[in-house]
């Protein structure tokens, strides 16, 4: 990596954005392939206005071998010659890109909209869609196939059973599935656009409710971004109960996808007593801070709530209790071979479109890709205390459920651990002001996988331009993946296998 | 075959005695904000001005009030105060019948009251309530606490109210999430598959207010002047039991 071209810097540490290069196009260009050809995943890549009209494009890019994340920055025009047919974890972010801003990415090779609103850049559209005319979802384009046999399948955006919406169409032969393409979007809340000029009283609950299943994920890279802002460091005691809430919400919606997929092959035993552990999880949540989700637990500088021993004893035997019967519900699921012959074999996702799509979290480590943000690119107490990262190598559904059920039994002996040693120290600190024009990126690992923000402050000290990544919006094209060949009867089970949140994506 | 016996027996029953018995509501659970007039101190607004949503309001009056449809629960007021008059209620009673029912006076503990469904509708739904549930830019977490209700925990066809597939075979919709701008047309279009008469639930702040999302530029700050609301149901999320009990309560199960 040529050091004159990037900024390279850790995870949660800001510097400031003069400082960074600003490279011809193509150099950048260059250097993203260059650099995710070398093992470097993109974790962000956007566009900020500058003064006047003009756009910069940023880049993040996190390297693990380093520890580092490399940061690239370049100007952009009316249209730029698309990265996406020489490195294809850049399709999502370009059309992004290409939405947010009305900038064409030519040469991408599937232009569509992401999350079907107007552009940012009045009287401007990728699409030519007017600005005065209705936004309609998901109309566009849509893969098609020819052939007397082959007929397509749409299912959404409401769908049956409670859960979010997003519109799915299948390309089919007979029962097998050629092609399943995704349009989201009926969940876009404009919540980055809220966070600009922040933060202000409401900016905290855009981060818990941004997807509302990951209230602590998102909320802890939001206040790692802020702290690193203020130049404030975390007392000990809130970085242990912000991992021990962390590793709790992990625990909690793990549980509840293993009964979920249990449930999608009819086996009922373990999918009502998961249903019941999930809850029981987030009533160890709400035990700490009274609400299920983690609402109100996390603030800029440290947390909330504290477990004052009393708690902690009876936090631990509900835990135990609840890990007990846990172990016994999942068990089954191994132990019962009509499942294993659902499980096995369905849903394959290859290592290699794994490492070319930038898969993240238990998805893509069921496939075998050694990612973790909480050991590649540690914050809080990770940094001392570090969590096995578990893979597999099948990459199929068995793979997803597995990986799951092996990083609960590491999460809970981590929580164990940590809950057995609080240190002594206050729960929060007072913060600063943030300091003004820089940028930072900050990562987390959530339950889904890396979480990433992105934020720069403008010369008073406000958002400049704040940039969410939630884990599903890498790992969306992972589920369309994993459909091919298969029957379009294993969708439900190939779709709860990776449980992706519409919300987070859309924002 | 012995391992899933043993395992059952293991698991015991789980199923939780409300409405038998009073709900385990956790210690620190935060119910509506009350403030204590007696250590307010005047022309003071900080606990107003904190609040992310705008839910106390004509706080300089005799008449303070707590709007339960915009209040997230979420403990900025009660830091804001620096004189400790502001704390949370610990009743997770929230639901209403009607909007204005929401605003809660904010110096006593007066709750909102729901009434139950009038006399015909009751008599078609009170024994068996099919919902159709419809996330409209719901952060799913209102619905991952609606999905707990039909686990064993609660066991919500106890009660014969049931979640359905398809809105043809729903009795009405239950709502979460502000009602986003691309979700408006599919909202409309489920409502109007469900058969009449049908009633509409409005679950969480969001699809009673906007929630944190409030005149937010795609969304439509709720429900409410999209369709009738029969049941608002206030928190983010609400607690489980906060939604049962006003489901119960809309039926006439529970009374008082």
């Amino acid at each position: 990596m040529n050091r004159t071209h990037s900024i390279a810097i850790g995870n949660g540490e800001p510097f400031p954005f003069v400082n960074l290069p600003l490279l011809p196009f193509e150099i950048f260009r260059e250097q993203i392939c260059q650099a995710v050809e070398e093992g470097a995943w993109i974790a962000a890549l956007f566009a900020v206005p500058e003064s006047g009209t003009d756009l910069r494009a940023v880049a993040v890019l996190a390297h693990k071998p380093t520890g580092a994340l490399w940061f690239f920055s370049t100007r952009l025009s009316e249209s730029f010659p698309s990265l996406t047919p020489d490195c294809a974890q850049a399709q999502l972010f370009e059309r992004e890109i290409a939405e947010q801003w009305a900038v064409r990415p030519t040469g991408h090779p599937w232009l569509k909209p992401v999350r079907f609103h107007h552009s940012y850049r009045a009287g401007k559209d990728c699409w030519d869609r007017a600005e005065t005319a209705p936004m309609l979802p998901a109309v566009a384009d849509f893969f098609q196939m020819e052939g007397e046999e082959l007929h397509e399948v749409a299912v959404g955006p409401v769908h049956a059973g409670i859960i979010e919406p997003g519109h799915f169409r299948f390309i089919c032969h007979g029962e097998q599935v050629m092609h399943l393409e995704i349009a989201l979007g009926y969940q876009h809340r404009a919540i980055e656009k809220a966070l600009i000029g922040g933060p202000h009283p409401r900016t905290i609950h855009l981060m818990e409710t941004a997807a509302g299943d990951t209230t602590i994920g998102h909320t802890l890279a939001y206040c790692q971004i802020v702290e690193a802002l203020a130049r404030c460091s975390v007392p000990l005691r809130a970085a242990v109960l912000r991992s021990i809430c962390l590793e709790l919400e992990r625990l909690a919606n793990h549980a509840g996808d293993l009964g979920a997929l249990a449930g999608d092959v009819g086996f009922l035993p373990t999918a009502s007593y998961c249903g019941r552990l999930r809850g029981d999880f987030l009533n160890l949540a709400a035990l700490l801070c009274g609400n299920r989700f983690g609402r109100a637990m996390l603030c800029a500088g440290g947390v909330r709530f504290d477990m004052e021993t009393k708690r902690i004893a009876e936090f631990s035997e509900r835990f135990e209790k609840t890990m007990a019967d846990l172990t016994t519900a999942v068990e089954l699921l191994w132990q019962t071979p009509s499942i294993m012959d659902r499980f096995e074999e369905t849903g394959i996702v290859s290592l290699e479109d794994a490492l070319a799509m930038g898969l993240v979290g238990p998805a893509a480590r069921a496939c075998g890709v050694e990612c973790d943000m909480r050991s590649d690119f540690p914050t809080g107490i990770y940094r001392f205390r570090n969590i096995p990262t578990v893979t597999w190598h099948t990459g199929d559904v068995f793979a997803r459920a597995f990986v799951r059920w092996i990083e609960i039994q590491r999460s809970a002996a981590f929580l164990r651990d940590q809950i057995k040693s609080l240190p002594q120290t206050p729960l929060r600190t007072a913060l600063d002001s943030l300091e003004p024009n820089q940028i930072v990126a900050s990562l987390v690992e959530g339950w889904r996988g890396a979480i990433c923000h992105v934020a720069m402050t403008d010369a008073s000290g406000h958002f400049r331009h704040y940039k969410i990544i939630d884990p599903s919006f890498h790992n969306w094209l992972g589920l369309a993946m994993a459909m091919r060949d298969q029957q379009i009867s294993d969708f439900p089970l190939c779709n709860k296998s990776f449980n992706l949140s519409y919300c987070g994506h859309d924002l | 075959m012995i391992n899933l016996l043993r395992t059952r027996w293991s698991q015991g029953y789980r199923t939780i005695a409300y409405p038998n018995k009073p709900p385990v509501i956790p210690d620190r659970f935060r119910g509506r904000p009350l403030i204590d007039g007696a250590k307010c101190v005047a022309d003071c607004s900080k606990c107003a001005d904190a609040c992310p949503t705008g839910a106390i309001v004509n706080l300089v009056s005799s008449q303070p009030q707590i709007d339960l449809g915009r209040c997230l629960f979420c403990m900025d007021c009660t830091e804001a105060c620096p004189y400790g008059a502001v704390h949370h209620h610990p009743d997770y009673r929230l639901a209403a019948r009607q909007r204005d029912q929401l605003l809660v006076n904010a110096k006593d503990e007066s709750l909102p009251q729901v009434a139950a469904l009038e006399a015909e509708i009751r008599r078609l739904f009170g024994r068996s309530l099919k919902l159709r549930q419809v996330s409209a830019g719901g952060c799913n977490a209102c619905e991952a606490d609606t999905n707990v209700l039909s686990t064993i925990s609660f066991d919500l066809g106890r009660f014969g109210i049931q979640f359905v597939a398809s809105p043809r075979h729903a009795d009405g919709l239950l709502i979460t999430g502000p009602v986003t701008a691309n979700m408006k047309t599919a909202l409309l279009k489920t409502y109007a598959a469900v058969p009449s008469p049908k009633i509409v639930i409005a679950l969480g702040a969001c699809a009673i207010s906007g929630g944190p999302f409030m005149d937010h530029s795609e969304v439509n700050n709720g429900a409410d002047g999209i369709l009738s609301v029969d049941l608002y149901i206030p928190g983010c999320p609400p607690h489980p039991m906060t939604i049962l009990e006003g489901f119960l309560r809309l039926l006439g199960r529970i009374r008082s």
